[in-house]
């Protein structure tokens, strides 16, 4: 909490500052079991467009779940997900990613069989000539296109801080450099929402100020940011919004400050007295 | 970009350069022959490359689809008289809609069961060309007649030699030219990780249909050709083993790796060649060479002799 006072950019100020944008997600009445088990049961929240939103909750509270059925890797039971006014319950992450979703993952998903750059190539996939016999038979329209796919990732690696991996294999990266491959590749394919799954998780303090300052640049560039974060530093010192999540339920919804004073959340993380 | 591309170039040149000179050494038609052997096999495996060394899909059928080529131009152009071309052609749209239908439920599955759900096809393949007499000639195989097109009649190993050179480093460029395209990323992206593909736009199982009808259909011209030149094609071509040693081509000599594909198809092609008193033991030895390679190179030949020498092509 000491943070809070030092930050510069005091997150409420701003949040108050700021104008609301509409909705470009919203979920209603969401649920999700795995064998009876109820991992997410009827949630519903809004995320403004523009904003920088947080979702925080204890181990098991089921963050990691609603990144899932937002973004199509799960379906949901019950509930629809709305983004961009449309339905988009249960479609598939691939038409998400063409109506501007994307995510990073908690544990790496990285392509380990390519390099850094083509990594991030891939995340240009839906503004490039995919078709088969251009490929087959090299047309120069597709190479050329190509050529500036090249270019503009190699920018975006810079833009996050890895200018000197271009050239480097995948393989060869250190843990916290693929975190922000991740973001890099997901910003290739230009989200109007980019949901980040703990992209602090397992950084130094270093790497985790860095990361912050990417998210910042992000956020700031227009896209909409949906963090799920156990760094508590990094959450209260830039999101505009906080969802605290407990097993599966909506435990508390407001700015950091308002969350951060929420008993209930205080009681959620540090146990209750009995 | 311009080390790559020159790279590309280099190799298809060496590539070319090799087999225009090959001849020269080649004492008499009986090591033709195997060149030429070696060429299809070449064909196969440098598709074949494309699903299992790129995509990270197996398949253990593919000389099933082998087999329907090989048998789409001996029936139609021996019993229907169509003419070569065509039936070459028709082969491998019919491959190619036979590989669509399949590919969509089965390459929902992973790992052995996708391993085998490919070899069911291949077994189908082999057992209705085995029994359906009347028309492929059962066990004892077909006469195919010799390929003519624009009244000339391809004949003999001198001739043949030329054309599966040709058509090698036809298909090498077209699997170069793809690997370096968007959809090969695309590919490689499905083998490195799926929902991360996803979410950034790939249609996963579109890749994947898409890539295993383009190796089939690879396969089915080369059956088609190789039909045309052996003069006769037994089931045998079409079995489980020979989907088995196409695999063992593609993981010997260098799984994602064009190149890699081609030198393993030549070597293995050669061996049984260069150890006839293994004869009796090819299955055996083919199994050796396979468990070998996994133990000691997983990444197989090729990519395991450049790792060896000094990294300039990096720089």
């Amino acid at each position: 909490m000491k943070m809070l006072a030092t930050t510069d950019l005091s997150p409420d100020m701003t949040a108050q500052a700021r104008r609301v944008g509409p909705p470009i997600l919203k979920v209603e009445h969401l649920s999700r079991e795995f064998g009876g088990v109820l991992a997410i049961g009827d949630l519903s929240f809004s995320i403004a467009s523009g904003d920088i939103h947080s979702i925080i909750g204890p181990n098991g509270a089921g963050k990691t779940t609603l990144f899932n059925l937002v973004t199509g890797v799960y379906k949901p039971s019950g509930g629809r997900v709305l983004f961009d006014g449309a339905d988009v319950s249960g479609m598939a992450p691939y038409k998400l990613a063409a109506r501007g979703m994307s995510r990073t993952f908690q544990n790496l998903q990285i392509f380990f069989n390519m390099t850094a750059l083509e990594n991030v190539m891939v995340g240009r996939h839906l503004h490039l000539n995919t078709r088969l016999l251009p490929a087959l038979f090299r047309v120069p329209s597709l190479v050329r296109k190509d050529r500036e796919a090249k270019d503009r990732a190699a920018q975006l690696m810079a833009d996050v801080g890895l200018e000197k991996y271009v050239d480097a294999d995948a393989a060869s990266m250190p843990y916290g450099a693929l975190k922000r491959l991740e973001i890099a590749r997901a910003l290739a394919s230009e989200p109007k929402l980019l949901l980040l799954d703990e992209p602090a998780a397992g950084l130094n303090a270093t790497e985790s100020r860095e990361i912050d300052e990417v998210i910042k640049t992000v956020a700031a560039g227009g896209v909409t940011i949906v963090l799920v974060e156990h760094d508590m530093k990094m959450v209260m010192g830039i999101s505009h919004r906080i969802t605290a999540l407990n097993q599966g339920r909506m435990l508390a919804e407001g700015t950091p400050q308002e969350v951060g004073a929420n008993p209930d959340v205080i009681a959620a993380y540090l146990g209750a007295a009995p | 970009m311009n080390a790559l591309l020159h790279g590309r170039l280099t190799g298809l040149l060496a590539l070319g350069a090799v087999i225009a000179v090959l001849p020269a050494f080649l004492p008499n038609n009986f090591y033709l022959d195997i060149a030429i052997l070696a060429g299809f096999n070449a064909v196969v495996c440098v598709g074949l490359n494309l699903l299992i060394g790129y995509a990270g899909q197996i398949s253990l059928g593919h000389a099933g689809f082998f087999g329907i080529g090989a048998y789409a131009s001996g029936v139609l152009v021996g019993t229907y008289g169509w003419p070569p071309i065509v039936a070459l052609l028709a082969g491998a749209v019919f491959v190619g809609l036979l590989a669509f239908l399949v590919a969509k439920p089965i390459l929902r599955l992973k790992g052995h069961y996708l391993a085998m759900a490919t070899l069911g096809i291949g077994i189908i393949v082999s057992i209705v060309l085995r029994t359906e007499s009347g028309l492929t000639g059962g066990p004892d195989g077909m006469m195919v007649e010799p390929f003519r097109i624009f009244g000339v009649e391809l004949y003999g190993e001198k001739v043949w030699y030329w054309v599966v050179g040709v058509l090698l480093v036809g298909v090498v460029w077209l699997s170069l030219n793809l690997i370096d395209s968007p959809m090969g990323r695309a590919l490689r992206a499905v083998h490195g990780s799926e929902v991360a593909a996803e979410v950034v736009g790939v249609d996963t199982a579109r890749f994947k249909v898409l890539v295993f009808v383009l190796s089939a259909v690879f396969a089915s011209v080369a059956g088609s050709l190789f039909a045309h030149y052996a003069g006769l094609i037994t089931p045998a071509k079409a079995d489980f083993f020979k989907s088995i040693e196409l695999v063992t081509m593609v993981v010997f000599g260098g799984m994602a790796s064009t190149f890699g594909a081609v030198v393993g198809a030549v070597v293995l092609t050669l061996l049984p060649q260069a150890l006839t008193m293994f004869q009796d033991y090819q299955q055996i030895v083919l199994g050796g060479i396979l468990m070998a390679t996994m133990v000691f190179m997983p990444k197989g030949l090729l990519p395991t002799l450049a790792a060896l020498l000094p990294a300039r092509r990096r720089a």
